[in-house]
Order: structure tokens, then sequence, then C-alpha cells
């Protein structure tokens, strides 16, 4: 083992942990809703993905059409098209179309934070390294709850349910501090997600579009009042 | 769920969601240059998980009001910029701090 796969592997272990918190009321949740533990657990090992798979459940159940999950998970999703892009100027020559293949599997917010964080350029031995323990704690994460979330009591499950939203605040509310456009584009897309939550006629949109149209509508407001200035992630 | 409907659905996910990330990194490898897109693609996570949070955030325990202490807890300590971990484990014990305080009194 390189030192640089162990460095990889060292630096994953954060992130594998909190993955573990929210990949277990991720397993707890898909299990409630009638998935099968392997089901729960075949999702999580090969989506990789906290926001996409929670929106997928609703839409498994409610026997939405494909068209919708793919556009779903598309909205959701494009960030890591972004991400991608601006990790690809970071790549070393090691990188090349296969490695790429490979790794772009587990370019997840985390991953890519830490990837992006590291100085100069990364190869293939440290990427391997960083994608294998979050990879692992989310799926055994997943497991745990699938298959044993119910052992818990009720109050410490109910709680559980707010873990994926306190990650997902973790994720935006540092840049909504600092950055004015985010705080802006952030608000219209909360505001548009409660019209269609509670306003008639809009709250029969399903949950799906729904997002996929706040979040479409407010990025573009955003990129139209405030074009980006450079390139950034 | 049965794997006649099951699998079509995790296909589709998986599939989107790699396409996603791996696209960008082998194929379209050049700058975008538009800039409407770049701020766009710029802005979308936060508006995603902006829609995704609420107002869901407040029905996610149950009852309104100890998903309000657990929200409170989170949005003070992410706006503090504490980590991933620190900010939903936080927010789990305030939820499970305010149903114990709601079967007291």
């Amino acid at each position: 083992m390189s030192a640089l796969f162990r460095q990889g592997i060292r630096h994953g272990i954060p992130i594998a942990l909190g993955y573990l918190s929210v990949s277990f009321t991720f397993g707890m949740k898909a299990v409630g809703d009638g998935l099968t533990v392997f089901q729960a657990v075949l999702i999580s090992m090969t989506n990789l993905t906290s926001a996409g798979q929670f929106a997928a459940l609703p839409l498994m159940l409610a026997g939405g059409s494909l068209t919708e999950m793919a556009l779903t998970q598309l909205t959701i999703n494009l960030r890591y098209a972004l991400m991608s892009l601006s990790l690809g100027r970071k790549l070393d020559g090691s990188m090349k179309t296969l490695q790429r293949m490979i790794f772009s599997f587990a370019n997840t917010d985390e991953i890519f934070a830490v990837a992006s964080s590291q100085p100069g350029k990364v190869g293939k031995a440290y990427l391997y390294g960083l994608m294998i323990t979050p990879w692992i704690g989310w799926s055994a994460g997943t497991l745990l709850g699938a298959a044993a979330g119910t052992l818990l009591p009720e109050f410490v499950r109910t709680a559980l349910g707010i873990a994926i939203y306190g990650m997902f605040l973790a994720i935006i509310l540092p840049p909504c501090r600092t950055q004015k456009p985010v705080r802006a584009v952030t608000a219209v897309a909360i505001a548009l997600s409660l019209c269609f939550r509670y306003v008639p006629g809009l709250n029969s949109v399903s949950s799906g579009f729904a997002i996929i149209i706040c979040a479409v509508a407010a990025a573009a407001v955003g990129a139209i009042i405030y074009p980006a200035e450079e390139e950034s992630a | 769920m049965n794997w006649s409907v099951f699998l079509p659905y995790l296909a589709v996910t998986a599939g989107v969601t790699y396409l996603i990330r791996m696209l960008p990194l082998t194929v379209f490898r050049k700058e975008i240059k538009s800039r409407f897109v770049r701020s766009f693609l710029t802005y979308i996570p936060y508006a995603v998980l902006g829609a995704m949070t609420f107002p869901d955030v407040f029905i996610s325990t149950g009852d309104l009001r100890t998903a309000v202490c657990g929200t409170a807890v989170a949005v003070a300590l992410a706006w503090r910029g504490r980590s991933l971990l620190t900010v939903a484990v936080a927010a789990v014990c305030a939820v499970a701090l305010a149903q114990a305080v709601l079967l007291l009194v």
C-alpha cells in the first residue's frame, strides 16, 4: 500500500463517520417504506448520494414514472457535474480515462471538498484511498439502519429523521453567510418550495417535480442577477 | 418491494447519478464558456438542498415542536461553519432532548 493511498484512506475516515449517521437513517427509512434490507443496501452501494437516494424513496413508493425519476435525479445531482468539471483540473497524469471513470463514481460533495482542498495535483493512489472509506461507511451505515433500525427505541428513530437535514444545513449555510448571491438563491428556492407545499393547486405537483422547478428557477434567477465573476465551485 | 418494480428504479437512479459524475471528468473536459451556465451550475446545489430542506425538515420528526428545536440547533451550528457530523448529531440530540422534555411536561 503506498503512502498516498493510506493518506487518502485517513482523509476519508471523518467523511465515513459523518455518512454513518445519515445512511443509517436512509436504511431505516427504506425498510420502513417497504424495501428489503438487501434492496436498501444495493441502492447505497450503487448510488452513493444522500439527497438523490432520499428523494428516490417516495417516488418508488408512489410508483412514479422512470422519466420523473431520471429528471429528479438529474436535477438533484446536477451539482456533481460542476464538481467533476472543477475536479478535472486538479487531477495529475496518473488519472487517465479509466481511472477517471472509476473515481467519478465516488465524487460526492464531501469527497470533492476534501480532494479539492489538497495542495497541488492529486493522483489515483490518493483518490482511490479517499473514495474507499466513505463508500464502506455509507454502505455499512445503510445495512445497520436497515437491519437494526427497528430495534432502536421509537424516540431515537424519530429523532434520527432530522439527521439528513442537519447535513444539508451544514452544506448550505456557511456559503449563505459569506456570499450574498448564494443567500439570495437559497432564499428564493425555499420560498418556492413553501409555495409548492402550501398553495392550493401548486401543492398537487409531485415532490420530485416540485424540487426540480424550485431549484432550476432559483438557480436561473441567481445566474441572471448575479452572474459569477470567475469560475468557482 | 417487488424486484421487477425495484430494479428499473435502481438502474435509473444509479445510471443517471453515475453519468452526471462521470461524463464531465471524461468526455466534457473543456471549460464552460457561457457565464450563465457556469453561474447556474454554481448555484444549483444550494437551490436543490434549500428546497429539499424546507419545509420538509419541520415534518421530519413527526412533531413540529421537536423539529423546530432540532432545526434551530442545526442552523446555529451550521451558520458557525461546524462539520456535517457535528451539525447532524447535534440536531438529532436536540430533537431527542425536546421529546424527553415534552414527555415530562
